[in-house]
């Protein structure tokens, strides 16, 4: 657990994005960007997930999965919205089918704007959730709870 | 008999970036049935026509899908000049098949990383995205932009590209030929990436016609269908063939896209040797009034966008249909009989735009 | 049968099947199908696209509000798809769809949003 912090696994679920963030997501764990440099891995299965990385907003279909996703996700957990339909809603905020950003049913940590959202920004968001992930873990051991 | 059971596949998936699910009824390692449930996605963007006059639904368009949204941008903005007779300037189309031909490459190898990853062949994955990346660094200095660029207008496009930066985009490209080639030769000739698409998930050509599908996979069921062909924006002064495969299988719809790739860079090619010097776009006065179809072919298949416009600012109707809306059919018809372990690689072989299909 | 502007043609509902049947002979395939509520007309309009290699022919159907259409998912079993979407985003009523997905195609919360839009 002491050592956790250092390679956190990273989970990525495409709300309702147009696709747009989700390839620049992908793309950060590509040669060029390659953000496995900070010790992160990107996986696919939420219950070895520690950041979980969401893009687009929430509409009533995945707004369940979304919140199961979350909730398989062990402690100490971090949630970065990507995107600017992930934080807010975006461009298709009126929609009927928009229930808005990320926040709208999971607590969201960090926010990275930008449509689509550019991988430095990604990596600036990620490197950020990585301190916050350590901190929690501290608290979380302190809370005895660990 | 073999013993039955009914598999949840997705939404959350390893090898899905973006969510579908599917009920799969297998008996034993056999899958018998798929039934997709799409949704996962939908927004509803079409709907957006009330709230949003004609020019903004350009952005909409755009934001269809982050990975052919050039092309989104351009088949919304031509449908909208038929209807208003607008005569875009020739070097507007000019660019426009520049960036559309970028996309579809960029696309492909988007693709052909995805499928790799699909197999487990990571370092292939790996190789084609840094390959990839080259084609988004021309696009950043050419648009400002990696994967929405905003550059198309009704009447034209916003932004020019100067002669010494196309030149210097045909160099770059010409150089990136030969690593395409080298890395491309290995999805054709290894055996293992061989094993796992050769005669896996046939779809024979009457079947992808009953079926509705489109674009790579018709070609690779020997259907010989381009809308590039109808020679919208360039095409029609540009030389090239439709690249078909009679092969059926994964391993076809590979080998077609494969050679899409090269085409592109042909077709970029010619481009700039041929680009005129006029004005990037027109002035566009009016509202639109009339109704009209357009058919583009995107990296996925053929896009069909129907406007109806009623005078006013906002449209009465904006219709798309995305090419994986057309391929989920023969989607489910490929995976009928398939082993367990092809599913993802087959949802993979229709190169699957989730984002596209539930506008 | 009418033709209205290049490529489209109106038809009545008697029409439709026939047409359908004609195209299916002939090895045409179902492009797509598209529902629309044009504010001034009050009716619906479906249109039928089919294409053959390069060609394109589009076919449009009159609907009003409460009509049923017949549904061409037995002769184009791609059009379930299309025929499930009008249903629930329009409210337009298709009869004996192949496979009907009873409003959870999409799994809206909203009730036929695209027609209370164009209603108001």
């Amino acid at each position: 657990m002491a050592t956790i912090h250092k390679s956190p696994w990273l989970l990525h679920y495409d709300g309702s994005s147009c696709n747009g963030c989700d390839i620049e997501v992908l793309a950060c764990t590509t040669p060029v960007y390659d953000v496995e440099r900070f010790g992160v891995i990107n996986t696919g299965n939420p219950m070895h997930a520690d950041i979980f990385l969401i893009t687009g907003g929430i509409n009533s279909q995945n707004e369940a999965v979304v919140k199961q996703i979350y909730e398989q996700m062990p402690q100490p957990k971090v949630v970065i919205a990507v995107g600017t339909c992930a934080c807010t809603g975006g461009i298709f905020k009126e929609c009927y089918n928009i229930k808005g950003g990320a926040d709208t049913v999971i607590p969201v940590d960090i926010y990275v704007p930008g449509c689509a959202a550019r991988p430095e920004s990604i990596i600036d968001g990620v490197v950020k959730g990585v301190a916050l992930f350590k901190e929690k873990a501290e608290a979380l051991a302190a809370s005895g709870r660990a | 008999m073999g013993n039955r059971s009914v598999v949840p596949y997705g939404p959350q998936h390893p090898v899905l970036p973006e969510p579908i699910h599917l009920d799969l009824v297998l008996e034993d390692e056999k899958v018998l049935a798929a039934i997709p449930s799409i949704g996962f996605i939908h927004r509803g963007l079409e709907s957006l026509t009330s709230k949003k006059d004609f020019n903004e639904m350009v952005y909409v368009a755009e934001r269809i899908c982050g990975i052919c949204s050039f092309m989104h941008g351009m088949g919304y903005c031509m449908a909208v000049e038929d209807i208003m007779n607008v005569e875009v300037p020739r070097r507007a189309d000019y660019l426009r098949t520049i960036w559309a031909e970028m996309s579809r490459l960029h696309s492909h190898l988007l693709w052909l990383g995805l499928l790799a990853d699909g197999f487990g062949f990571e370092s292939l994955f790996m190789h084609s995205w840094r390959l990839r990346e080259k084609i988004l660094d021309m696009f950043e200095a050419s648009t400002g932009g990696r994967v929405i660029f905003s550059v198309n207008t009704i009447g034209g496009v916003l932004k020019d590209m100067p002669a010494d930066m196309l030149n210097d985009f045909v160099r770059q490209l010409n150089e990136m030929e030969k690593e395409i080639r080298e890395m491309t030769d290995i999805f054709l000739t290894d055996y293992t990436v061989k094993s796992r698409l050769v005669d896996v998930g046939i779809i024979t050509g009457e079947d992808a016609i009953r079926r509705g599908a489109v674009g790579p996979m018709m070609r690779a069921s020997g259907i010989n269908v381009d809308m590039r062909k109808n020679g919208y924006a360039a095409y029609n002064e540009l030389d090239f063939e439709v690249i078909t495969s009679n092969k059926c299988d994964s391993y076809a719809r590979c080998e077609v896209r494969i050679g899409e790739i090269f085409q592109s860079i042909d077709i970029i090619r010619q481009c700039v040797a041929k680009i005129p010097d006029t004005e990037i776009n027109t002035k566009v006065t009016g509202m639109p009034n009339g109704e009209s179809f357009i058919r583009v072919e995107q990296p996925r298949g053929e896009a069909f966008y129907h406007v109806r416009a009623n005078g006013t600012k906002f449209l009465d109707r904006f219709r798309v249909r995305t090419p994986t809306f057309a391929n989920i059919p023969a989607l489910t018809q490929t995976l009928q009989g398939c082993q367990y372990g092809d599913v993802p690689l087959l949802i993979l072989t229709i190169d699957p735009c989730i984002s596209c299909t539930e506008r | 049968m009418q033709e209205l502007k290049k490529d489209l043609y109106l038809i009545d509902k008697a029409e439709l099947l026939t047409v359908i049947m004609e195209k299916k002979n002939a090895l045409w395939r179902l492009c797509q199908i598209c529902c629309s509520y044009p504010k001034a007309e009050n009716h619906f309009e479906v249109t039928y696209s089919f294409a053959n290699g390069q060609d394109i022919a589009n076919y449009r159907l009159i609907a009003e509000r409460e009509e049923e259409v017949p549904s061409i998912s037995r002769v184009y079993k791609s059009a379930i798809f299309y025929e499930n979407e009008m249903h629930e985003l329009w409210g337009l009523h298709v009869e004996n769809i192949k496979q009907d997905f009873h409003d959870k195609l999409y799994r809206i919360d909203v009730e036929t949003p695209f027609l209370e839009k164009e209603g108001e």
